[in-house]
């Protein structure tokens, strides 16, 4: 059976929830050999292991932290020499996307980015894609090369399919462009507790309507009640309301959740770019008018300061 | 000496029209109004900044796309830039990134360059892969994703808040730059600006002055096939109330019924 390369995004050894789909869908395809680079690839072995990956090629070195993308594209190139697969998924994050991009333009193949689905095909994988703001679904492959596809996240179920997993080292030789681009300084992101945006089962959002950084903890306060992840327009943020790691939308992170509620935002364009795929979606906003009711399962037209406390209260209250 | 800056703008439909795919599975450019990718004017944008500070610099705005992309390049020449490089071919109809980024290359090289920029993504295709593609292909460091950017002698600085990270990053010059929506609101074109943009010198080449064969582009020459573009069912119409006092109770007992509660 034809080998599948999926490049694993992890922290520190933990991997992160997309990858884990991406073996499922590797899986429909071929053998997932997964590629784990930087400090704490060996660790992500066992997981992987779990979830369907026959082998885990590792490497680490200090290129891969202290300059941009490039080290892990020579890696990445690395493996796909070593391995010679039949196609090759990476997860849709900005330097995944990154990553893929420049593999592809370096072995002559084609590149297909953000799939919300993959199918094994006749003459190739298939990819589902969202286009003009999810307004149209398209199926597309890669005609030349060994297809490159990039996936977003929760585009397919993690499911458990134990496999071997034996970690064997990669041997990579950095090119002279990997050192080209330093980073000289980085500061981690801070953690909240909640969720991961765009991993996240439920995420409540708020917009231009909730008024101020000071109302944001009843947005805040209702994400808690569900267990969901936070997220806010464009407007809120450039407002400076809430960080911009949080934006939802065309600029911002593009969510699918099973539920998504938004208080405060009309759903312009950009906005529903991001978020127009979650299954459920549900919105409080004053005004009966504002866009965002096109796309909803359910609507309430309030004013979210009253209908938002009252809606976590009688979860709290239900969850007893 | 002169730095000189390539900014690559790209002129698509607008977002808030009927955005439609044509027969052969393309971009339909016809029926929706198109103008300067938003996203590109934050690169203009910060070009013009860029070249405020350097002693002397200019800046080429460089476009793929059909006739009426000039308009995307005299946006841009009307908001500061020196001049305006037009590719235009028949045979580019239906390029995918890797023709698009190909035709890119070979005009910046043609062009001369010690700095390009770019806008995050494309606000129709809005893959954001183009800048990384580019840097491989002219072989120089990727600087992309910046919120914040600043060139000096001969250096590139920036700052690039990552997924999990806020990195700050330097390479050296020649070297591509993308920046994103939050490196700063771009400047309106004033009427001065709009009246010398008509007067600035735009050139238009073709494939054959790029050397690229026509089989190299254009929809023979992707490496991507679009197979099938289905409209998404609309979503069918959902339940709207309006609040007497009791909303948030009805909107939990809509969630308990959906099992999310
Ligand atoms: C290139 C480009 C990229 C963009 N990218 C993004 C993006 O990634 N994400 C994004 O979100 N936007 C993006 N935008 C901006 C987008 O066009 C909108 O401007 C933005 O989404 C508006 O945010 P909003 O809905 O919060 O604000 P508004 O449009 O001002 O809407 C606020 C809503 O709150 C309601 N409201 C006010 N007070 C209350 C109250 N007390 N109770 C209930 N409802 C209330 C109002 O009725 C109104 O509908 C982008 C724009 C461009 C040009
Ligand atoms: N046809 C084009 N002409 C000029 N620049 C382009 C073109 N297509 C893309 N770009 C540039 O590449 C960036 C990213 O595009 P994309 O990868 O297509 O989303 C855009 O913001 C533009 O700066």
């Amino acid at each position: 059976m034809a080998e599948v390369l999926v490049y694993v995004d992890h922290v520190d050894g933990a991997v992160r929830k997309p990858t884990l789909e991406l073996l499922t869908l590797a899986r429909r395809i071929g053998e997932p050999v997964a590629v784990a680079l930087g400090a704490g690839a060996d660790a992500t072995a066992a997981v992987l292991a779990e979830h369907g990956a026959v082998k885990v090629l590792t490497a680490d070195a200090p290129e891969f932290t202290e300059y941009l993308v490039v080290p892990k594209v020579d890696a990445l190139q690395a493996a796909y020499e070593a391995v010679s697969p039949a196609a090759v998924l990476v997860p849709s994050s900005a330097e995944g996307k990154e990553i893929a991009a420049r593999l592809a333009v370096r072995i002559g193949s084609g590149i297909i980015t953000d799939a919300i689905d993959l199918e094994a095909g006749d003459e190739g994988p298939v990819a589902t894609q969202s286009a003009f703001a999810a307004s149209f679904t398209t199926k597309s492959r890669v005609s030349k090369g060994t297809p490159v596809i990039t996936v977003k996240p929760n585009s397919a179920p993690v499911e458990a399919a134990p496999a071997a997993g034996a970690v064997e080292a990669l041997a990579v030789t950095f090119g002279a462009l990997a050192t080209g681009t330093k980073v000289t300084a980085r500061t981690a992101r801070e953690s909240t507790g909640r969720p991961e945006l765009t991993e996240a089962a439920i995420v409540v959002s708020g917009g231009r309507g909730v008024n101020g950084a000071e109302n944001f903890h009843i947005i805040e306060e209702l994400a808690d009640s569900l267990g969901a992840a936070v997220g806010a327009s464009r407007a809120a943020v450039d407002a400076g309301w809430y960080p911009h790691s949080n934006q939802v939308g065309q600029t911002g992170k593009s969510v699918s959740p099973q539920l998504y509620i938004a208080s405060g935002i009309s759903g312009a364009i950009q906005h529903r770019a991001g978020m127009q795929t979650s299954k459920t979606i549900v919105a409080i906003n004053k005004d009966a008018e504002a866009p965002i009711f096109d796309l909803v399962d359910y609507g309430v037209v309030g004013d979210l300061f009253a209908v938002v406390p009252q809606l976590t209260g009688e979860i709290q209250a239900r969850k007893g | 000496m002169s730095l000189r800056i390539v900014v690559c703008v790209k002129y698509v439909p607008d977002a808030t029209g009927d955005r439609q795919f044509t027969e052969d599975l393309t971009v339909n450019r016809d029926d929706v109004d198109g103008l300067l990718s938003e996203l590109d004017e934050y690169a203009v944008e910060q070009a013009l900044q860029i070249a405020e500070e350097a002693d002397d610099a200019e800046i080429t705005v460089l476009t793929v796309g059909p006739e009426d992309a000039k308009d995307a390049l005299r946006k841009a020449l009307s908001m500061g830039a020196d001049k305006a490089i037009h590719v235009e071919d028949d045979d580019l109809h239906g390029s995918d990134v890797m023709g698009t980024s190909l035709v890119l290359a070979k005009a910046i090289e043609k062009a001369g360059y010690d700095l390009v920029i770019t806008g995050m993504a494309s606000t129709d295709g809005t893959m954001g892969v183009l800048p990384a593609i580019l840097a491989e292909r002219l072989g120089v460091p990727q600087v992309t994703l910046l919120s914040e950017v600043k060139v000096e002698d001969g250096t590139v600085t920036g700052r690039r808040d990552g997924d999990t990270a806020s990195e700050q990053l330097e390479a050296s010059l020649p070297a591509l730059v993308s920046v994103t929506d939050q490196s700063g609101e771009a400047r309106y074109p004033s009427f001065k600006g709009i009246m010398a943009a008509k007067k600035k010198p735009v050139e238009s080449w073709d494939l054959e002055e790029l050397e690229i064969e026509a089989d190299e582009v254009g929809l023979e020459g992707s490496w991507t096939v679009v197979d099938a573009a289905a409209q998404r069912p609309a979503r069918t119409a959902g339940t709207i109330v309006k609040d007497e006092g009791e909303g948030g109770k009805q909107l939990a007992e809509f969630l308990a019924g959906q099992k999310f509660i």
